[in-house]
């Protein structure tokens, strides 16, 4: 089937097999490879990107589901040469280790305090239930999302 | 001012947050050929047959392959002392052993052909009994391994007398309690745990003139390359192994397993690359498991808090082909009285193959279950007794001014302060107010209680003799590479280093690059585990730079026609002259451009002796007593881990190690049923720690250098891990005492606490 899919502000055409999933569109056929795969579960949310604005696991939507739609990934979150400041956040609070979870959860948290803004901690740790880091304990995650997100 | 001890932020984080890392599945290969395994779905049975044509046939499918296809010989247990006949095949050869054992491996042009395929590979098992309980395993008649005649795998201390262990080490005392006033029993189950990095295991492979290139994720890129070429029986030489960025190891990703040294072979055996990637259901089902011992604690002394004898018996489950993971008991044996002064002490183990996963090294290896033990045992002897637990462990410590401490077990603790780490903890946490609080809530008969537990550990950290490299080489332009043979994995090793070199040269960190994982691009190494990385390779590293200063500083005054004593380094500027005269000055570049063969030094650096981390963990935590529930309330962490390098980056490692170890006490286990079936194998099953189920850490640092290398720095990957799981657990029995609970098994899940609640009041309904 042929899609459209505007990502990272390029349209994007391809004939892509239905049963393709939005995260291996991004990663196979984009070379999007910032975006990863944790789990075959749906649980991990390292697979996180926008679509249209929000957040969604990306191995729980398939490319033709996200045909016309405008999706952001982690390599289209910073604009002007700069960091995003979710993901100046995240440097200036330590908030990854080994990087794998990385991308998903800023996707999430980008999505989380456009949302809430100023979320409280719990909100926080709430909002971010859906994506697993084994690295950081979560303490630095939070902290990160509460100042860029103006936390209370 | 020194760079040392500052919070630099990480030189690593800017890839990672805007292009993500590149990971083992990220890296680029023309046409390769992708591998699926088919694995086993019994835990115990013999193949009558495997029917692969189908498969072979589908679309895409360049071969199918089962232990007839291919002449590599078994691989030998992957733990020393082991069992020597227990050996594992490449592929099952005629017997499956576990649920996920390697049946055939599917070869095809894309992973979504090799996937499809595999589900057309049809296996008719003849089923065999299965043995999952490792005691029951000790007493079966059947067995894994015909041939081994047995399923123990080792046993301590018989299988290291005379080798690790002195002869006097095999005689027990069977009068270990005589005298003693008091003496408790417990069993523990320090249960199966999954690793869970968050990237799954992958690798790649090429063959290309004769050479064999492996991109792994592993913890040991030189581990890899040595078991690749032993393997193939090919010279060292003609290997290279690339570990990219590795999205987390734990001590489960030392790389060189079947699955991925088969991709090797098809590379060699296609000319072609290959590659592999596992599912995260296969990697819950057979990346190794952590811990899974069962514990038999006694502990005896005296009514007014002396211990005076402590015994730790266990059965360690090594899964169906012994690892690691069966010599672990080893390093529970080394800590076994923590850091308490127990006149008697005996351990003994038995690690036994079982029809399951195989376990391996996992965050702390075989350190948070002798924590776990003696930990748990003191707050039951504290119980018995009627003692505030923060005095009998007080009243039992190591005294500060006991240092270097030889122990009973046979090791040398190299420097501690177990009375101040302790005195913060319960400072910081306000220990008093806590204990009253508790007292207010049970008067009131609070449905939700508050319990407070503590724990005291110390661990050891580079405990694995041996040497590890690093380099330094000044570059024409100015700029400085650091070759380093760890392999880090989240560490952040690259601004680690950096800060090591800067601090010698007065280069800044983000004009040095830091190189490892590769191994054509660094000499030598060892890699990253045990917590061993800041104390060997790190000071590697820090020697390495100051010997480049010297070199410099010869050249400069040879350049400067002065003596090498009279020419400084201001490092400010990045430039040697002679002191007082600061107008004639040489640069770094301009000395890396003058040096006939370059300026460069490389040191190997080996420890004196491994050393020993510790610290003091309070956790307080509230239980629903109508629903079972137990909530981590407060995690107040005082953790010392020598000289600190970087807060940032030792406070990253501790909070990762106390989630985990809070993981542990609290949710997270690995179960089989009783025909050997999974029923934790993805993330929806297993319970991995969430954001939610954890609060904010309260760390507080302590700096008790150690003597055995010039930084002070002991290791810190593993602290967290090892202090916490018994404090949680604590917690949540203290929550309980009152109502009569003295012990609740890990994980501490809402029916476990119901249970023993219920227990406790005599087993009535409520």
């Amino acid at each position: 089937m042929k899609v459209a899919i505007e990502v990272n502000g390029t349209r994007q055409e391809r004939e892509v097999e239905p049963r393709q999933l939005l995260v291996f569109f991004l990663r196979d056929d984009l070379g999007l490879t910032g975006t990863n795969v944790g789990c075959d579960t749906s649980n991990c949310g390292a697979c996180t990107v926008l679509l249209d604005g929000e957040s969604v696991k990306s191995c729980s939507v398939l490319a033709v589901q996200a045909d016309g739609g405008s999706v952001t990934t982690i390599e289209g979150l910073a604009t002007d040469g700069g960091l995003h400041p979710m993901q100046a956040a995240f440097q200036q609070h330590h908030a990854l280790q080994c990087g794998y979870c990385t991308p998903g959860m800023v996707m999430a948290a980008v999505s989380l305090v456009r949302e809430h803004p100023n979320p409280t901690e719990a909100e926080v740790r709430e909002g971010l239930e859906g994506n697993l880091c084994r690295c950081t304990g979560y303490h630095n995650i939070v902290k990160a999302v509460m100042a860029a997100g103006g936390g209370r | 001012m020194s760079i040392l001890g500052n919070r630099v932020l990480r030189k690593e984080d800017p890839k990672f947050l805007t292009v993500g890392g590149t990971y083992v599945d990220d890296v680029p290969l023309d046409h390769p050929l992708h591998v699926v395994y088919v694995r086993s779905t019994v835990a115990h049975a013999r193949i009558v047959s495997i029917d692969t044509d189908e498969a072979a046939s589908a679309p895409g499918v360049v071969a199918v392959y089962t232990a007839a296809d291919i002449d590599l010989a078994p691989m030998p247990p992957g733990a020393p002392f082991a069992n020597p006949a227990m050996t594992r095949p490449w592929l099952a050869d005629g017997v499956v052993r576990f649920v996920g054992d390697m049946v055939a491996a599917v070869v095809a042009e894309s992973r979504e052909q090799a996937v499809d395929a595999a589900e057309l590979v049809g296996v008719d098992y003849e089923p065999l009994p299965v043995l999952v309980d490792p005691e029951q395993a000790l007493e079966s008649e059947t067995l894994l391994f015909p041939e081994a005649g047995t399923n123990l795998v080792l046993s301590i201390p018989e299988s290291l007398v005379g080798i690790m262990l002195p002869p006097e080490a095999a005689e027990q005392d069977p009068n270990l309690f005589d005298g003693c006033e008091v003496v408790v029993k417990q069993r523990i189950f320090n249960q199966r745990v999954a690793p869970c990095p968050l990237e799954v295991r992958a690798a790649a492979a090429t063959f290309e003139d004769g050479r064999i290139t492996q991109w792994s994720s592993t913890q040991s890129a030189h581990g890899v390359k040595t078991t690749i070429a032993g393997t193939f029986g090919v010279d060292e030489a003609d290997v290279r192994v690339i570990a990219p960025d590795v999205g987390g190891g734990f001590g489960a990703k030392m790389g060189g397993g079947p699955e991925e040294l088969f991709v090797t072979w098809l590379a060699r055996e296609y000319g072609r690359p290959a590659r592999w990637v596992e599912t995260r259901s296969e990697s819950m089902m057979t990346l190794g498991h952590g811990r899974a011992q069962i514990q038999d604690v006694e502990i005896g002394g005296t009514r007014d808090g002396k211990i005076t004898a402590y015994r730790l018996n266990v059965v360690q489950d090594a899964g169906a082909y012994p690892n690691f993971g069966a010599l672990l008991p080893m390093m529970t044996r080394m800590m076994l009285g923590g850091v308490y002064e127990i006149e008697k002490l005996s351990f003994t183990s038995r690690s036994v193959a079982t029809n399951t996963n195989p376990t391996v090294a996992y965050r702390g290896a075989g350190r948070p279950e002798a924590a776990a033990a003696i930990e748990r045992a003191v707050d039951l002897f504290a119980a018995e007794i009627g003692m505030d637990p923060a005095e009998v462990r007080r009243k039992n410590m190591i005294r500060k001014d006991s240092f270097p401490h030889p122990t009973a077990t046979g090791v040398t603790y190299d420097v501690g302060d177990y009375e101040t780490a302790l005195d913060r903890v319960l400072e910081r946490a306000d220990y008093a107010g806590l204990r009253a609080e508790q007292a207010r809530r049970r008067e009131s008969d609070d449905p939700v209680q508050m319990g407070i537990g503590l724990s005291v550990y110390v661990e050891i950290t580079n405990g694995i003799p041996g040497s590890e490299f690093g380099s330094v080489e000044v570059l024409p332009d100015g700029k400085a590479r650091v070759l380093t043979g760890t392999s880090p994995h989240g560490q952040g090793h690259g601004t680690a280093w950096s800060m090591l070199v800067s601090e010698q040269l007065g280069i800044p960190i983000e004009d040095i690059e830091v190189v490892y994982g590769d191994t054509d691009r660094v000499p030598r190494g060892v890699g990253t585990f045990g917590s061993k990385s800041l104390q060997s390779g790190g000071v590697a590293v820090h020697q390495a730079s100051e010997q480049v200063v010297v070199k410099a500083r010869e050249l400069a005054a040879e350049l400067l026609e002065a003596n090498p004593d009279d020419v400084v380094l201001d490092k400010a500027e990045g430039r040697f002259h002679v002191a007082g005269n600061p107008t004639a000055a040489k640069s770094w570049a301009e000395l890396a451009v003058a040096a006939p063969d370059g300026l460069s030094a490389e040191a190997d650096f080996e420890a004196p002796g491994p050393t020993f981390p510790f610290g003091a963990h309070l956790v307080v935590a509230e239980v629903d007593t109508d629903t079972g529930l137990a909530r981590i309330v407060r995690m107040v962490a005082v953790d010392d881990a020598g000289t600190i390098l970087n807060p940032l980056l030792l406070e990253g490692q501790l909070h990762g190690g106390i989630a985990q170890g809070v993981a542990q006490a609290l949710l997270e286990e690995v179960r089989y049923d009783e025909d050997g079936n999974p029923v934790t194998s993805n993330l929806a099953d297993y319970a991995m720690i969430s954001a939610t189920e954890l609060p904010s850490f309260e760390t507080h640092p302590m700096e008790t250098p150690t003597p055995f290398n010039p930084l002070g720095a002991k290791g810190v990957g593993e602290s967290g891990t090892i202090g916490s799981t018994p404090a949680v657990q604590n917690a949540v029995v203290d929550a309980l005492s009152h109502l009569g609970v003295r012990h609740v098994q890990m994980p501490t899940t809402p029916i476990r606490i119901w249970q023993a609640i219920n227990d406790a009041k005599g087993g009535g309904a409520r």
